[in-house]
């Protein structure tokens, strides 16, 4: 399969996870749209790799992916918090930044 | 020959300095230790450089002292350069040794003062920047004591600063000696555009060739004559400033505000000589240029005869002495400006004397009259006040110019160095007589406010003041009355050292002359006979002069001064008014850059600084932060979104492949060559080039390749049109270019 289809996939996945990021009010699905965005990423990493065949591509996928996991583990734990002091995941109303 | 003068300007400079460092703590004794020691130990070295040092290097342009470079750009280089000749050094002399009398004087008039230390401090300032003044070496260093002495006579002047009309007196001194400081600087400029150098021997031997300063500044306008005019008047400015002369002498009068020990020294002896040094100093470009010196000779005969009548009708004993100290130095003038420059520098050398006498005696007598210094209720101190009296008659008589005092002898060379004077040329020559005919009505009337001021004060058998005024009437401590009579002495046999020459046949005898002889060439000659004619003209004129006075105020106010104040009532007025010159200048000059302040003030202050600036400038500041706080929402989603477009618009303009601006043509025969390309870089290969040589719409060549050839079946003008297309982004882009092949 030409690497155009993985490029072209791994694109709507981004555009996906952009989407989810911007448009849901629901802090959890924000931060699985972020996921989605990063494996977005990592779908090209591999495109490439696989196209120029260097194994470059994939270490660096592996980071993403152990990158993924702790950003997780922390946005997962920032929501927590969140909750804990508003009883909220609503990202509209938490607008701490404007004060 | 150098010889270290530094030291010479530098005790007092250090002296000064201790004193406003340290002084404020100390007891009197110590402050007057200080600053007295100063003056003494440069006094003494004064004198070590005059009598020892520079008698072996008179005529190789006497003693020098290099301290070190004080700037350098460019062909402008100038030294921190000292130089001690018969002028400067004479000068050195009476300002150290003057000096040093005064500190001793003020140590007893200053004694209940407060700001004791401060009052030093400030008399040593003055001394150390007098004495870089004089031995200034150039123009520059020169300035810098200029402006030094400037700023110490305006400190002291408003000494007693809680009182704002001595403030104002201050200011008033300070502003119209920025008036003249201008000129000064300017004539500066030109001597240094002209002759290209600032240091004062290489501008004396400049202007002694004559050459460029004889050139003229602007030919066929009214700025036509000769370099050499433009900068002796301006610098003739800057001295009318300094030195109290028309138009600029108005500060001086008020200048008394400060106390008398410096109206001795600055405001008579020593200062306000600076102008007519610096005219000595400079004589070779004066005498390049009799119009200048003919100025300099009016102004100063016209100031003489001017504050001589204003001091006819003063009631104040320190303003009558202000009005003698413009007039004489009107006289100093008129000595240098008719090239009598020995003359006016022998007479700045005995009023030195008999001038700080006649101040430090009225301040004696100020002292016994409880700070009053009005002569309408003095009278009969002769005996109240003995050796004040005795030295104030010996410096009256030596300034009415009585046989054998010093005046005498130095007003009389002034009078008839102007009579025989042949620098104005045959068709000038009546400017020499006017002005010995103004300086001779100017001596009578010298005599007469002066004889005026001696008998109002002295003469008479009764006080006029009140009965407790009159019971603390008391003589002068020590410490005041030792200089008074140093001073007199100095007064009194002062002019012993200036004796006419042709008087004895004995040219030597004038030991003045003798000495400045190197400095400013040879005294001019006369014969016996004129010379006593003028001597015998001089004591009539001071013995009217004594006469007259003695007629109208003899003993007190007498019957013809009375009858006199009925009959010209508005006169006397008038000149009791100082002619209103004051009132005209406020009139002419001060009211109007007022009204002028006030309207910038109005204008530039209030609306454009403060309204649009400083106002308006927060008001954008508001608006823009009004926008600013839109966009800051606090909502992450959005900051994302813009983060997102922000990405987005990177990655495109990174992406983005650059587009050709320029067709690079070289035609050779019939065939041309055609590069695209952007600026002098090659155009990039990812986009897709079709290049249309005779611009029909049909492409002759298309690919990747920014280059192309192609030859045309015949010769002619051609339009290539070159389109570019980026197939990834779909954009187009259009270049052509003109062509002619043969």
């Amino acid at each position: 399969m030409p690497t155009t289809y993985y490029l072209v996939l791994s694109f709507v996945l981004f555009l996906i996870g952009t989407a989810g990021v911007l448009l849901r009010r629901n802090a959890l699905i924000a931060l699985m749209g972020i996921e989605l965005q990063l494996n977005g990423g990592n779908l090209a990493m591999l495109a490439f790799s696989r196209e120029l065949g260097d194994l470059k591509g994939h270490v660096f996928a592996f980071f993403i992916i152990a990158l993924a996991a702790a950003e997780a583990a922390v946005g997962l734990a920032i929501l927590v918090a969140l909750f804990r002091g508003r009883q909220t995941v609503n990202l509209d109303e938490a607008t701490l930044m404007k004060r | 020959m150098t010889f270290n003068l530094r030291l010479i300007p530098l005790l007092p400079f250090a002296g000064a300095a201790i004193l406003m460092l340290f002084g404020r703590k100390w007891k009197r004794d110590t402050v007057l230790l200080v600053a007295a020691g100063a003056i003494a130990g440069s006094c003494l070295v004064a004198f070590d450089a005059f009598f020892t040092a520079l008698p072996g290097a008179a005529s190789k342009g006497g003693l020098h002292d290099v301290v070190g470079t004080w700037m350098a750009a460019g062909s402008l280089k100038i030294d921190l350069a000292l130089r001690l000749d018969a002028l400067s050094g004479l000068l050195c002399l009476i300002i150290t040794f003057v000096g040093f009398l005064i500190h001793i004087y003020s140590s007893g008039y200053m004694e209940h003062d407060p700001d004791y230390a401060r009052f030093f401090a400030y008399l040593n300032l003055f001394c150390g920047a007098m004495l870089v003044l004089v031995l200034g070496d150039s123009l520059p260093v020169m300035f810098i004591g200029w402006e030094g002495v400037g700023l110490c006579s305006y400190l002291l002047i408003g000494f007693w600063y809680t009182s704002s009309a001595n403030a104002d007196a201050g200011k008033k001194a300070f502003i119209t000696n920025r008036i003249g400081d201008l000129g000064f600087l300017i004539g500066m400029f030109l001597l240094y555009q002209f002759t290209g150098s600032l240091n004062i021997p290489e501008i004396t031997a400049a202007a002694s060739g004559g050459g460029a300063l004889m050139q003229t500044l602007f030919p066929g306008t009214i700025f036509a004559a000769p370099v050499a005019f433009w900068a002796a008047l301006f610098l003739f400015i800057g001295a009318t400033g300094k030195s109290a002369q028309i138009p600029l002498y108005v500060w001086l009068p008020d200048a008394m505000a400060g106390p008398t020990p410096v109206s001795a020294l600055i405001h008579a002896a020593t200062m306000v000589t600076a102008g007519v040094y610096m005219v000595a100093r400079m004589h070779a470009v004066y005498l390049l240029t009799p119009g200048a010196m003919a100025i300099v000779a009016c102004v100063g005969a016209l100031t003489a005869l001017f504050a001589a009548i204003i001091g006819f009708a003063q009631n104040d004993f320190k303003k009558v002495l202000a009005y003698s100290t413009i007039s004489q130095l009107g006289f100093m003038f008129a000595g240098v400006g008719t090239a009598n420059f020995g003359a006016g520098v022998f007479h700045l050398f005995t009023h030195a004397f008999f001038k700080a006498g006649l101040f430090l005696c009225a301040g004696s007598v100020m002292h016994a009259m409880g700070g009053s210094g009005d002569i309408t209720i003095m009278g009969g101190l002769r005996k109240k006040v003995p050796w004040t009296h005795g030295v104030f008659l010996v410096c009256w008589l030596a300034i009415c110019g009585v046989p054998f005092f010093s005046g005498f002898f130095s007003k009389d060379s002034i009078i008839a160095g102007a009579f025989g004077t042949e620098i104005f040329g045959e068709g000038l020559a009546f400017i020499g007589k006017a002005v010995g005919v103004v300086l001779m009505l100017a001596a009578l009337g010298t005599a007469f406010y002066m004889s005026r001021l001696y008998f109002l004060v002295f003469s008479g058998s009764e006080t006029r003041a009140s009965d407790e005024i009159k019971r603390h009437i008391h003589e002068s401590p020590g410490a005041m009355v030792g200089p008074l009579v140093v001073l007199a002495v100095g007064a009194a046999l002062g002019g012993f050292i200036g004796l006419p020459g042709g008087l004895f046949d004995h040219p030597e005898w004038n030991l003045l002359a003798d000495r400045l002889a190197p400095v400013l060439g040879p005294e001019m000659e006369l014969s016996r006979t004129t010379e006593i004619g003028f001597m015998v003209a001089s004591v009539v004129l001071a013995l009217g002069g004594i006469g007259l006075a003695y007629l109208f105020y003899g003993g007190g106010y007498r019957e013809p001064s009375r009858k006199f104040a009925a009959a010209a009532p508005r006169f006397v007025r008038l000149v009791q008014d100082k002619f209103r010159i004051d009132e005209l200048y406020g009139l002419l000059i001060i009211r109007p850059i007022k009204r002028l302040a006030k309207a910038v003030y109005f204008v530039v202050d209030r609306i454009l600084i403060d309204k649009v600036l400083v106002e308006g400038s927060a008001a954008l500041v508001d608006v823009l932060a009004r926008v600013a706080r839109a966009v800051q929402g606090g909502d992450v989603q959005r900051y994302m979104a813009v983060f997102t477009i922000g990405a987005a618009g990177i990655v495109y303009l990174a992406t983005r492949p650059s587009v050709p601006d320029v067709l690079k043509v070289t035609v050779s025969g019939l065939s041309v060559d055609v590069d695209a390309r952007r600026g002098s870089k090659p155009a990039s290969r990812v986009q897709e080039y079709s290049f249309d040589f005779d611009d029909d719409g049909k492409p002759e060549v298309t690919g990747a390749a920014p280059a192309a050839h192609h030859a045309y079946p015949r010769a002619g003008t051609y339009t290539v049109r070159v389109q570019v297309k980026d197939p990834n982004w779909g954009t187009r882009t259009s270049l052509k270019q003109k062509v002619e092949v043969r």
